[in-house]
């Protein structure tokens, strides 16, 4: 087949190629705002001790706030489960083959909530540190969370999802001493690719650190409404 | 792997892209992808393949520029680039620095179309991959 004669020409695009989603979620971002709900996004790897804090702060929260979870999840409703013990109103959200949530699966899980009756909202996002990095899902701040047993170096294999977190967590810091966890090589390999980067050390048996990350949780939340307005 | 749904939106977006462009057919998709992007490279050449099938991109081309992370240097007061994603230290001068300027980047940045071609609409002619993927029924 011949060539076709017409010219070839360069059109300039200069669109993110996710920009659908981070329309959605600034769409998310504003109805969040507008209804004063804070929005904490957790990110990991699975085994990172994600749910058990979760469910740890969810608990605690819920004596004083309105708090609501939705978890993503490959298939089971395991992690639900655990969360739904808290008192928290709990959501599901299964994605099937895609290893990340999207703002488009939070507006859906959110339309029989109404937003005006929560304090707190929590995602908490596949176990996976790769494929959420890119997607925003309108939360005030995005929380990488790193176990004492994942090894030390584990922030530099993960420089993007390090990148676009707003902090880090450090659980399961009851263990650290039987996994021969060393403190120093983890500050320095988390900043190594983020100079900087927010660090908190809990553990959801002992309590370790848990009321601290809620004061300071609770002082942003109260900050953030006043710049917004809503408080 | 979320390159595949990556790819899928790049698909979207460059279809709606060329309709309001007026490209009739689209020979090549030029995507800038920062190395903090978190997208492989090789895995999304892959996927945009499998993500153009059946969609008036059949056949398109993607060229992929791969944005190496710049950030500024407060003490330098310079915006510097960095040999290797980390560490984020001013490559210069040493010092320490979280603000990344370039490097993020999933973008589309342009497309390289023509006006008409030889009548099979945005299809490129010499497109022989129709058998290849059968239509499931
Ligand atoms: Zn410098």
């Amino acid at each position: 087949m011949q060539e076709t004669a017409s010219t070839p020409r360069i059109v300039e695009i200069r669109q993110n190629i996710l920009k659908k989603n981070d329309l959605l979620a600034a769409r998310l971002r504003k109805r969040f705002h507008q209804a004063g709900v804070y929005v904490v996004n957790l990110v990991s790897s699975p085994g990172a001790g994600k749910t058990t804090f979760l469910t740890e702060v969810l608990s605690r929260l819920a004596e004083r706030y309105k708090v609501a979870a939705l978890v993503g999840d490959l298939a089971t409703d395991h992690d639900a489960e655990r969360l739904r013990q808290s008192g928290a109103r709990v959501k599901q959200i299964t994605t099937g083959t895609v290893c990340h949530l999207e703002a488009e699966m939070i507006e859906r899980s959110l339309e029989d909530w109404d937003l005006s009756d929560i304090d707190f909202l929590f995602i908490e996002n596949v176990g996976n540190l790769v494929c959420p990095a890119g997607y925003d899902l309108g939360e005030n701040r995005r929380v990488v969370l790193f176990s004492v047993t994942e090894g030390e170096d584990k922030p530099m294999k993960y420089p993007t999802i390090v990148n676009s977190a707003d902090e880090s967590i450090i659980t399961k810091m009851d263990m650290a001493e039987l996994a021969g966890f060393q403190r120093d090589r983890f500050y320095d390999s988390i900043y190594k690719v983020r100079p900087g980067i927010s660090v908190y050390e809990v553990s959801a048996r002992t309590g370790e650190g848990i009321g601290e990350w809620i004061s300071r949780l609770e002082a942003e939340k109260r900050a953030f409404q006043q710049r917004a307005g809503t408080l | 792997m979320h390159e595949l749904s990556i790819a899928y939106s790049l698909a979207e977006i460059a279809v709606e892209a060329a309709e309001e462009a007026g490209l009739k057919q689209v020979k090549a998709l030029y995507v800038k992808l920062g190395v903090l992007s978190g997208v492989a490279k090789e895995a999304l050449l892959f996927s945009f393949d499998v993500a153009i099938q059946g969609t008036p991109l059949e056949g398109a081309r993607l060229i992929v520029e791969e944005v190496p992370v710049k950030v500024f240097c407060p003490d330098c007061q310079e915006a510097r680039i960095l040999p290797a994603p980390f560490p984020m230290r001013c490559p210069v001068c040493g010092g320490k620095t979280g603000q990344v300027l370039e490097g993020r980047e999933m973008e589309l940045s342009a497309l390289e179309g023509g006006d008409s071609n030889a009548g099979d609409g945005i299809y490129p002619a010499d497109c022989g991959n129709s058998s290849e993927y059968p239509e499931e029924k």
